[in-house]
């Protein structure tokens, strides 16, 4: 048995994006013991990436934005499954984090009155996103992580977490995982785990998300017996780039299209005028001069179909390709050359033109783009208390995109970055109360700890094996094929099968070379967590019925009023990976899934939607 | 396997390599250091060439086919994180904004790590020291809000004056321009006395913020050794935020520090001088700046600049 090295604090963030940042300076503020703990160097997570904004009623734009525009715009885009004190919290006080944020250093972008810049943002009513040009993400990360740094806290970086541990009464109680650059494994007993996990994307073959979107928090949420909810809600952003293969998943701004960009089949038809659903008829041009019209002045016509929400667009893109009338490169094309004049693209949308001159080499004022659904964000996750950010397992928290509730079924943009400030400054207050209230020092069993480094270690031992990065090649491949953008009864239950032989070949993998920052093992151990959360989306998307934001489900094509009043939850029946410090490898194959139904809404709150029918 | 008959086109433009197509199939020579602080050695890979990839494309596919314990840094793939900075040809730059198509048509690429870190596994190296010289930095230290501000709900500040500071704040930290630096990258022993071109430039975005009340001018000379640089210019030239090390942030910062070394009140004067400089409509919104609520923290830190460092 390898040595591992101890550390006792009193609390643990894992995840150093802009939720776990957040968490640890809170914590550090109350005069804990804190260790933020994250897979890369810090700063490099993959909040760093978002562009476009923070969204926050600040009003500085718009003087009659207020908390309550923002709370009634998240939940509809949310198709009301949103737990509503989470957004409600959000909406009031992300105009207080992001102003803290600049008395941290952070320099957004301003009014001519010297305040706060916002910008316009899909189903935000008003100008609401705070940004920085297009690189919000980095201005947020660098300035949380310059006041953790500058606070105190305590980083261990290139440290991968394995799993959660527990003290005989079942809280959480510490943790086991490995340094990277050394592979030597590291242990902490702790009175508290905030999990800043962020996503999953890694699971699919065309993503947005950086390799660290494993979902270790939301699979070690689940081994530790916690309620994980709505894992079905995965956010497919219709125009990721697809070509060439560097740059396959790279986000294209919603952008291109607001600015006149349309979508174009192979055949050089605008191909969404074919799938204006009768839902949005009304509200929709019918005719190519019509919609043209628009761009100019919104009341000389109705809005180009290409500007139909995202979840439609990614269906109709999906729908060509898979008549035969997609793109060489199996995607579609976003054609802005022939719209717009290239002086007008450069300054609209310098950045775009910057990602696919250097990357693509394609020149989008003369060329069209190619583009497809990419894989971007998970709304599911970690059933939190809105308030505490308290999971259902006792010490442990999570906060960020690990967690669920917040965005319902469909996130709006800039409603990611907002929430990380407030929720994970909520969690640094929750695990802090709760450390404060809890008495004694945490203790794991020895015993635990060595059977997680063993499992660990297993990949070096095996005379022969298979290759980790093919079974996440083919794990990608059954994600993105038959739990992708429009998901079906029977390719579900094919997936089910599928994920079934993954797990026992993924048990069996074999890797080369020693543990010091081997790529190949850190894959294999990020595998079980890949698997958990495949598994759990896939049982999700299984249950729900019906088609709900980000669900879209080609059998159930309509949402069902009566499944969109309840969270479809998962969890390992207590008994299982819970109990008194038990580890092993705690069977998904035995999680559950049942229906349960959604916090009920105040009536102050259930007042806005009613206002707004009349 | 090297058998490069290296017919050097005269263009190295766009387009020239890759495609599978055509005649046989094309390869790809990758001339990979491998190895850890103990040594090590540049190991080739040849692997067949495939359209429109980045060097960190064609690394990938080495780990995946050929040699899955191939250690590398990268996250985000787009020139964002800063995470896969390497030696591209002998030239300090990131492996994901580096096209195939962009280097030497059917010549061996040679990636190396970067050579003023110590190297951890083979295009992986210690960072750590960037950290180190992170944590040294004074923090940043606002100004209190005018009762103006507070009342607004924030501070006011000018989109000119927040400019020259966003420019550094640009920053990526990829360490590049600290590879490449030869104060560091050829004299080990600086490093504790140097806190290099990134950090110049952290120094100088906190020096301009608009809000900001520190001296950090002592600092600079006297621990951070901003004299020992010599202005060659080449942080800047490998920069991929094309942020102008040397001409925004080192060349201003010597200035301060030579022309009014430790004069607090041409400090504070320039401090002045630039808060209120601007159209007229500003210097309106700045007056209030100039009544004693605001005036009063600025001279707060006037008195004496070392201690509050330490
Ligand atoms: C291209 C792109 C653009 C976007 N633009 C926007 C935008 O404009 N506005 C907006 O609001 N949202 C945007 N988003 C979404 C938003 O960026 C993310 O949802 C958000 O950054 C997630 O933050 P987080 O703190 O939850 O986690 P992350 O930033 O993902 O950080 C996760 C952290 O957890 C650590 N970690 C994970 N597993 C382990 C483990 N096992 N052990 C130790 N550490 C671990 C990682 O190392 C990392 O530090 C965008 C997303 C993408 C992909
Ligand atoms: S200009 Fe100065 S900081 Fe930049 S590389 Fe040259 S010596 Fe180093
Ligand atoms: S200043 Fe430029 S080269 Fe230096 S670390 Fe920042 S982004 Fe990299
Ligand atoms: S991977 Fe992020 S900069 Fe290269």
């Amino acid at each position: 048995m390898p040595e591992i090295e101890s550390h006792d604090v009193d609390v643990v963030v894992i995840g150093a994006g802009g939720a776990g940042l957040r968490a640890a300076i809170e914590a550090k503020a109350r005069g804990l013991r804190v260790a933020l703990v994250c897979k890369s160097l810090l700063g490099k997570a993959h909040t760093v990436m978002a562009e476009g904004g923070a969204a926050a009623a600040l009003g500085n734009v718009y003087p009659e934005d207020n908390w309550q525009v923002h709370f009634r715009d998240t939940m509809r885009g949310g198709k009301m499954l949103n737990n509503w004190r989470m957004a409600q919290l959000h909406a009031q006080e992300a105009p207080d984090r992001i102003r803290e944020l600049e008395e941290w250093g952070a320099l957004f972008d301003r009014t001519k009155d010297g305040l706060i810049l916002q910008r316009d943002f899909g189903g935000h009513r008003y100008a609401r996103l705070a940004h920085i040009g297009d690189r919000t993400g980095l201005e947020l990360i660098r300035t949380l992580q310059q006041k953790a740094v500058a606070d105190g806290v305590e980083v261990f970086m290139e440290l991968k977490v394995l799993r959660l541990l527990h003290d005989d009464s079942g809280a959480v109680a510490g943790l086991v995982g490995y340094w990277r650059p050394s592979g030597s494994f590291v242990s902490f007993t702790t009175k508290a785990v905030v999990l800043a996990t962020g996503g999953v994307g890694k699971s699919w073959k065309y993503t947005s998300n950086s390799w660290e979107s494993t979902g270790d928090g939301h699979a070690m949420a689940v081994w530790a017996g916690a309620d994980m909810i709505d894992m079905e809600a995965v956010q497919f952003h219709p125009t990721g780039m697809v070509w060439p293969l560097s740059v396959r998943g790279i986000l294209v701004t919603e952008g291109v299209r607001g600015d006149g960009g349309v979508l174009r089949n192979a055949e050089g038809r605008r191909f969404m005028f074919d799938y204006i659903p009768p839902m949005f008829a009304a509200e929709t041009a019918d005719s190519e001069e019509e919609a043209d019209k628009w761009y100019a002045d919104h009341s000389a016509g109705r809005r180009p179909p290409e500007l139909l929400p995202r979840d439609e667009v990614a269906r109709s893109i999906n729908s060509e390709v898979k008549a035969g009338r997609g793109s060489p490169h199996g995607g579609v094309f976003l054609d802005i050359a022939s719209r717009r004049s290239a002086e007008d693209i450069r300054r609209r949308l310098p950045s775009m033109y910057h990602q696919f001159k250097e990357l693509a080499g394609v020149d989008i004022t003369v060329e069209a783009m190619e583009v497809g659904p990419t894989c971007h964000y998970i709304m599911g996750g970690v059933r939190v208390d809105a308030d505490t950010t308290a999971t259902t397992v006792p010490g442990l928290f999570a906060a960020g995109e690990v967690a669920g509730g917040m965005h319902g079924s469909n996130r709006l943009g800039g409603n990611s970055l907002s929430d990380l400030l407030v929720f994970g400054r909520r969690a640094g207050m929750g695990a802090a109360d709760y450390v404060e209230g809890r008495s004694g020092s945490a203790s794991v069993d020895r015993a635990a700890m060595e059977e997680v480094v063993r499992a660990a270690t297993a990949p070096f031992e095996r005379e022969s094996g298979e290759n980790p990065y093919d079974v996440q090649h083919d794990l990608q491949e059954t994600m993105q094929s038959l739990v992708g953008i429009i998901r079906t009864g029977s390719e579900l239950e094919e997936a089910m099968g599928k994920l079934e032989e993954l797990e026992e070949r993924a048990a069996n993998v074999a890797v080369a070379g020693g543990p010091q920052y081997n790529p190949g093992w850190n894959l294999a151990t990020d595998l079980p967590s890949m698997l958990t959360v495949s598994r759990c989306t896939t049982q999700g998307a299984i249950h729900r019925t019906e088609s709900r934001g980000g669900h879209t489900r080609d059998d159930y094509p309509a949402p069902d009023a009566e499944l969109g009043k309840v969270n479809f939850v998962q969890r390992v029946p207590a008994g299982g990976a819970r109990s008194g410090g038990a580890v092993g490898t705690p069977s998904i194959r035995s999680i559950t899934i049942t229906p349960e139904p959604l916090p009920v809404m105040p009536d102050e709150l259930q007042a806005l939607f009613d206002e707004e029918a009349h | 396997m090297a058998d490069d008959t290296t017919t050097p086109r005269a263009d190295g433009g766009a387009g020239g390599a890759g495609g599978a197509g055509g005649a046989g199939e094309r390869t790809v020579t990758m001339r990979l250091w491998r190895g850890d602080a103990s040594g090590g050695d540049f190991v080739d890979y040849v692997l067949p060439a495939v359209e429109g990839e980045v060097v960190l494309d064609v690394v990938h596919r080495v780990q995946a086919d050929l040699a899955p314990d191939l250690a590398c840094r990268w996250n985000c793939k787009a020139g964002k994180c800063g995470s896969c900075s390497t030696e591209i040809n002998g030239e300090p730059r990131l492996m994901c904004m580096t096209r195939m198509d962009t280097l030497p048509p059917d010549e061996v690429v040679t990636v190396a790590p970067m050579k003023t870190f110590p190297v951890l596994r083979d295009l992986v190296t210690d960072v750590s020291y960037n950290y180190e010289v992170a944590k040294r930095i004074p923090p940043f230290n606002p100004r209190p809000k005018t009762d103006d501000e507070v009342a607004a709900g924030g501070y006011r500040m000018q989109q000119i004056d927040v400019e020259r500071s966003q420019e550094f704040r640009k920053c990526i930290e990829c360490y590049l321009c600290q590879d490449v630096c030869h104060v560091i990258r050829d004299h080990e022993e600086n490093k504790t006395a140097y806190a290099g071109p990134r950090f110049f430039a952290r120094s100088a975005e906190l020096e301009m913020h608009p809000l900001d009340a520190t001296d950090r001018r002592e600092l600079l000379q006297e621990e951070q050794g901003l004299n020992k640089c010599n202005i060659t210019k080449c942080c800047t030239e490998v920069c991929p935020e094309h942020i102008k090390i040397t001409d925004n942030a080192i060349i201003p910062l010597k200035e301060r520090v030579v022309d009014a070394r430790y004069d607090p009140v041409a400090w504070l004067g320039r401090k002045i001088l630039r808060r209120t400089k601007g159209t007229a409509a500003e210097a309106a919104a700045t007056a209030p700046a100039h009544g004693p609520a605001a005036v009063q923290p600025e001279v707060e830190v006037t008195g004496t600049p070392g201690p509050q460092h330490r």
